[in-house]
């Protein structure tokens, strides 16, 4: 069950923000880089399901990006278990859902088409009567039936077409996969089938998630652990339920407490002030110092280390003592 | 929190005509909301939720038409008016606050600008008088340095800020009732937290009512007083907020409430509701939640259940009605 399958190492990546060239002459601004990842580095085990939460900007989509090779990082890597370093893995091993099932099924494929594509790109399966076998069972394992192959994704719903997305990412067979708010685009009712549904595959198939969602609830439904990014940077990774019992960083403190509670009806709150701040301009030291409840002179100054399990100068003894 | 009722709603219809035969959008919507208190509308993509909200402010559009059905604002009867008065109704009587700042404020004008617009619009002020009013408000909804920003554009605050200055456009002119459609869908979590809380401190203070329209029944349970939660172009159960999550009684509520995952336990699988809502022109006969719920019994499927007293909530379903009879 420990052994790792994803090492991820000082993984950063910058994106280039500036005004065009002449503009920059003409007003002298330098070029604008926006550090989206920051240092993040943390593994996942086979057979896990390590969620990464946060807020916009957070750049929780950016490393899901980097990991299936959809964006060259800056600096760090990202490797997988048996993968010589510097190379990606075979085709098919890693794939990926997205958030939005009406943009990410091409609308003039049939349905059986889209998922035998990813076998044809690996020559998983060569010939064509193996392939509609594997659709039809694929088809049937995600809860639709193997005649709906003949559709169009617009024949189908916004909770039916994650099930086809479903279905294509599991047809090469990999043993790692990416869901990026797979379920932001749906409603209540339909959420809850799709996560019951990615449960349930996880553990009969023992897969391996790297799932990324904004929504602390899912996430707690479906991560064995969480990382917690603000800011570009992870804050706090642990278990589960360790995080959502006794969070260690202020920010997730914060976050898990932000979160409307159907538990407490009428709650009146004092909530923390301030929004994210901008990317490009983040403040120094440890970039959640100007909101924290618990700030130190040293936060505006340093860069916490990640020790254990958080990154927060207050939860490291030496510094606190220092102040 | 009884006092008089501010807005009144019954038997709301609107149908929409197309190619192919009218599509009934909604379908006997009735609720009131009293003076000072807040009304949570839920309901999935399509429910009806919004197009309520849109028929209230009378900002429905064609093809879309109201065919039957009252809305009643303070006692008046508010939508067969004309344009015209309608518009002096809206901003003045009834406040709106939309999901996206960005669309619901315009990006070319200065936010100190549009509010004082709104406020001469509706209330006798001389420009430096709104002017005065307007960073009052802007104090009011907590933008920081309020006579700085107000001569700043829409693009120089940040996405929960435009939303304060949303909400302090809506409160401009003293209305009785607010109208918000998805106020903090848009917005990061801890960014909605300031957000819901503000709006219920103004409304507490100032005693106007909400009619809080949101996917959300996380921000319902912490803002509203009543929730009504729609299906398919009709109201399912409406009632008081904690009766209704922890005691629902319509099955699509109940499957709604365990359809939520929630923070403080984790289940090995949440409820789940199958299928998923009607097209409008498929809606079935009888009740339109029938080839979905678990319990249905032959009469679902034929007849139409009204609201029904069920507890200390009202809910639209023949088993619903029969419970309370069996326990009255």
């Amino acid at each position: 069950m420990s052994e790792p399958i994803l090492e991820i190492s000082n993984l950063r990546r910058l994106f280039d923000v500036s005004k065009p060239w002449l503009e920059r002459v003409i007003t002298r601004e330098p070029r604008q880089l926006l550090t989206a990842v920051d240092e993040v580095s943390f593994s996942i085990n086979k057979g896990e399901t390590f969620a990464l939460v946060g807020e916009s900007g957070s750049g929780k989509s950016t490393v899901a990006k980097m990991v299936v090779g959809l964006l060259q990082p800056s600096g760090g890597t990202v490797r997988f278990a048996g993968v010589p370093e510097g190379e990606r893995p075979r085709p098919g091993m890693v794939q990926m859902i997205f958030q939005d099932p009406y943009a990410s099924l091409n609308p003039r494929w049939r349905v059986a088409d889209i998922i035998a594509e990813p076998m044809i790109v690996t020559g998983a399966r060569a010939d064509a009567a193996s392939r509609a076998n594997r659709v039809a069972e694929l088809l049937t394992l995600v809860g639709l039936s193997p005649r709906d192959g003949d559709k169009y994704p617009h024949q189908f719903s916004g909770g039916q077409r994650q099930r086809i997305a479903i279905a294509r990412a599991l047809s090469s067979e990999p043993e790692f996969i990416v869901c990026d708010e797979p379920t932001s685009a749906l409603d209540v009712s339909v959420q809850a089938q799709i996560l019951n549904l990615m449960r349930e595959l996880q553990e009969r198939l023992g897969l391996t998630t790297l799932f990324i969602s904004h929504n602390l609830a899912v996430v707690r439904h479906m991560a064995h652990r969480i990382g917690v990014m603000y800011l570009g940077r992870l804050v706090e990774v642990q278990e589960s339920d360790a995080l959502f019992l006794a969070p260690k960083h202020p920010y997730t403190r914060l976050l898990i407490d932000a979160v409307p509670n159907l538990a407490e009806i009428g709650r009146d709150r004092v909530p923390v002030q301030g929004e994210v701040p901008s990317p490009i301009n983040p403040p120094a030291g440890c970039t959640f110092h100007p909101r924290c409840p618990v700030a130190m002179p040293i936060c505006s100054r340093e860069r916490p280390v990640f020790r254990e399990d958080a990154a927060c100068h207050a939860l490291t003894p030496q510094a606190s003592a220092a102040e | 929190m009884a006092g008089k009722t501010v807005l009144e709603v019954s038997g709301l219809t609107l149908d929409f005509a197309t190619r192919r035969g009218t599509l009934r959008a909604l379908d006997g919507v009735s609720f009131s909301i009293a003076r000072g208190e807040v009304l949570g509308v839920v309901g999935e993509s399509g429910a009806g939720k919004s197009l309520t909200g849109t028929a209230i402010i009378g900002l429905v559009e064609r093809p879309g038409r109201i065919t039957g059905g009252e809305i009643r604002l303070n006692g008046q009867r508010i939508d067969n008016l004309p344009p015209k008065e309608m518009r002096a109704i809206r901003g003045r009587k009834i406040g709106m606050i939309f999901q996206d700042p960005l669309t619901s404020l315009n990006p070319v004008f200065r936010i100190g600008d549009q509010l004082i617009e709104t406020l001469q619009e509706h209330l006798p002020l001389s420009k430096s008088e709104a002017r005065q009013r307007a960073i009052e408000l802007l104090t009011e909804v907590g933008i920081p340095a309020p006579e700085k920003r107000i001569d700043g554009y829409p693009h120089e605050f940040s996405g929960g800020m435009r939303q304060r200055v949303v909400i302090a456009l809506a409160l401009a002119a003293g209305p009785d009732l607010i109208v918000a459609d998805e106020p903090t869908t848009a917005l990061d979590v801890s960014v909605q937290a300031q957000i819901i809380t503000l709006l219920k401190r103004l409304c507490r203070t100032r005693g106007t009512s909400v009619m809080l329209i949101t996917h959300d029944m996380g921000v319902i349970a912490e803002t509203a007083d009543r929730v009504a939660v729609m299906y398919a172009g009709r109201i399912v159960e409406i009632g008081p907020v904690a009766e209704v999550i922890r005691h629902p009684r319509h099955p699509y509520a109940r499957g709604l409430m365990g359809a939520i995952p929630a923070l403080d336990t984790r289940v090995k699988r949440l409820t789940q509701i199958s299928g998923s809502m009607p097209r409008l022109d498929a809606i079935p006969k009888g009740c339109a939640f029938q080839p979905r719920c678990m319990i249905a019994i032959p009469r679902c499927a034929t007849d139409r259940p009204e609201l029904v007293q069920a507890g200390a909530s009202r809910a639209a379903c023949w088993l619903a009605g029969l419970e309370a009879e069996v326990t009255a």
